[in-house]
């Protein structure tokens, strides 16, 4: 495989399929860098190449990304609904059981480290660890599977280009996916101060800590390097959170990319011992989200 | 790898799976988990109370099983004393009933005697009236000497 055609190779597996919206008098271009269409009017449109998605802006939706962690959302909550619904103080059925230790697991984590009463952080963490871990579990499905099928579909029966046929099936190698899970949570960080103390005990918290003085002129002097301290702590809590989750999965996807531009058709071979360990970081990972998430809203409702 | 719309996409997709979930799926399963959490520390708690249960059981059984042995012995003891009394009962009787019929022979055999003697004497006095008759060649008045002969029967 040639220099070129392995870093396109690469590089079209790290692309998202992307729908957004194109300016008026935007200048499409094929594969070969030649004008095939201007824009007469700003577009709604499917990306055919990585620029006309940087160039989409903000508007502009990660089709693949928000398909698959729908659809595992779903299939998710499916099967957290069946076992509610059949849920009874009886012995519990195999899968009933192996549901019921997840729950319990979760349980567990969250009565071991929230203190506070509180009806949405156990399920906010069963969510969060399961979603996940399926979202990771992704990763582990040969590189090259889905996004042929995907490609052949598309090329076959709608007549795409087989160059603008992105398609990611890892949502949480998105940015986007665990940005958007993780300053979700930082809403709830901010809702639940604003709950336990009071929404002065919030604005208090990020204007007079952590240097505090009972000296009313030293406390406002304080009062613009606490604000820059406290609120770079509350944005690098989402900020890391989310990043960590993406930069792990990230990794892994590339290695698995990487192996698979390498070796071909006998990637399942080179490929097999490294997801033989990404098992343990798609599990560690999802973990690690919950219990971060949990810490961080025991921390938003304990004084400290 | 660029920040876009996903992000509002994706915040939507994890409120609407947390709200379900918060809504339909940890209620109902926690509510069972924690009846079931009941239902075994109800079922642990009662096979203690049964083996207490049973412990008592057992002690009560092996003391009625002790009064019923007390109570057998004791009435065998009774038995044989009673067995005991009864023969010795029997023996008095018998010996009672012997002392009675000696006692009613002897008796039979002195009226025997009695009536022999009286028969005896009868006859004696007849024979001495009879031998007085023959003496004296007259008779004599029965009545005017039954004094007389009453006094000879005595004496015989």
């Amino acid at each position: 495989m040639a220099a070129s055609s392995a870093s396109e190779y690469i590089k079209h597996h790290l692309g998202n399929l992307t729908y957004g919206r194109l300016p008026e008098g935007y200048e499409r271009l094929d594969h070969h860098g030649d004008v095939v269409e201007t824009l007469e009017t700003s577009t709604w449109t499917f990306a055919h190449n990585g620029q006309e998605a940087v160039d989409m802006g903000f508007m502009a939706f990660h089709v693949d990304s928000l398909a698959w962690a729908g659809g595992l959302g779903i299939i998710m909550c499916l099967m957290f609904w069946l076992v509610a619904r059949k849920a009874t103080a009886g012995v519990p059925s195999g899968f009933m059981n192996f549901m019921e230790s997840i729950i319990e697991f979760v349980d567990n984590q969250v009565r071991d480290t929230f203190h506070g009463k509180s009806k949405l952080i156990a399920p906010l963490s069963l969510v969060i660890f399961c979603w996940v871990f399926l979202m990771n579990l992704m990763d582990l499905i040969p590189v090259d599977l889905f996004p042929k099928l995907f490609e052949w579909t598309m090329v076959t029966f709608f007549g795409w280009d087989a160059h603008q046929a992105y398609f990611k099936i890892v949502p949480t190698t998105d940015p986007n996916i665990t940005l958007a899970m993780s300053f979700s949570v930082m809403l709830l960080i901010i809702g639940f101060t604003v709950k336990a103390k009071g929404f002065g005990g919030f604005v208090g918290e990020l204007a007079f800590k952590p240097f505090e003085t009972d000296n009313i002129v030293l406390k406002f002097l304080l009062l613009p390097v606490n604000l820059v301290l406290e609120t770079i702590s509350l944005l690098s809590k989402p900020v890391s959170l989310g990043l960590r989750l993406f930069g792990n999965m990230y990794a892994g996807e590339f290695v698995f990319i990487l192996v698979a531009a390498m070796m071909g058709t006998w990637q399942f071979i080179g490929a097999w011992p490294w997801a033989v360990f990404h098992i343990l970081v798609i599990t560690l990972q999802a973990f690690i989200f919950m219990v971060l998430t949990i810490v961080y809203l025991s921390m938003a409702v304990e004084e400290h | 790898m660029n920040i876009n719309a996903t992000l509002i996409g994706q915040a939507i997709w994890f409120a609407l799976f947390v709200i379900f979930c918060m809504k339909f799926v940890w209620p109902p399963i926690s509510k069972a988990l924690e009846e079931r959490k009941q239902k075994i520390a109800e079922g642990l708690s009662a096979a203690d109370r049964a083996e207490r249960d049973l412990v008592l059981a057992q002690e009560k059984a092996s003391s009625n099983l002790k009064e019923a042995k007390e109570k057998a012995s004791e009435i065998i003891e009774q038995a044989n004393k009673r067995a005991n009394q009864i023969v010795e009962e029997a023996k008095d009787q018998a010996r009672t009933e012997g002392e009675r019929l000696i006692e009613k022979a002897q008796s039979e055999i002195d009226q025997e005697i009695n009536r022999a003697r009286e028969e005896l004497r009868k006859e004696v006095s007849a024979l001495a009236l009879s031998g007085a008759e023959q003496v004296l060649g007259r008779e004599v008045n029965r009545d005017a000497h039954k004094q007389l002969l009453d006094d000879l029967a005595a004496q015989l």
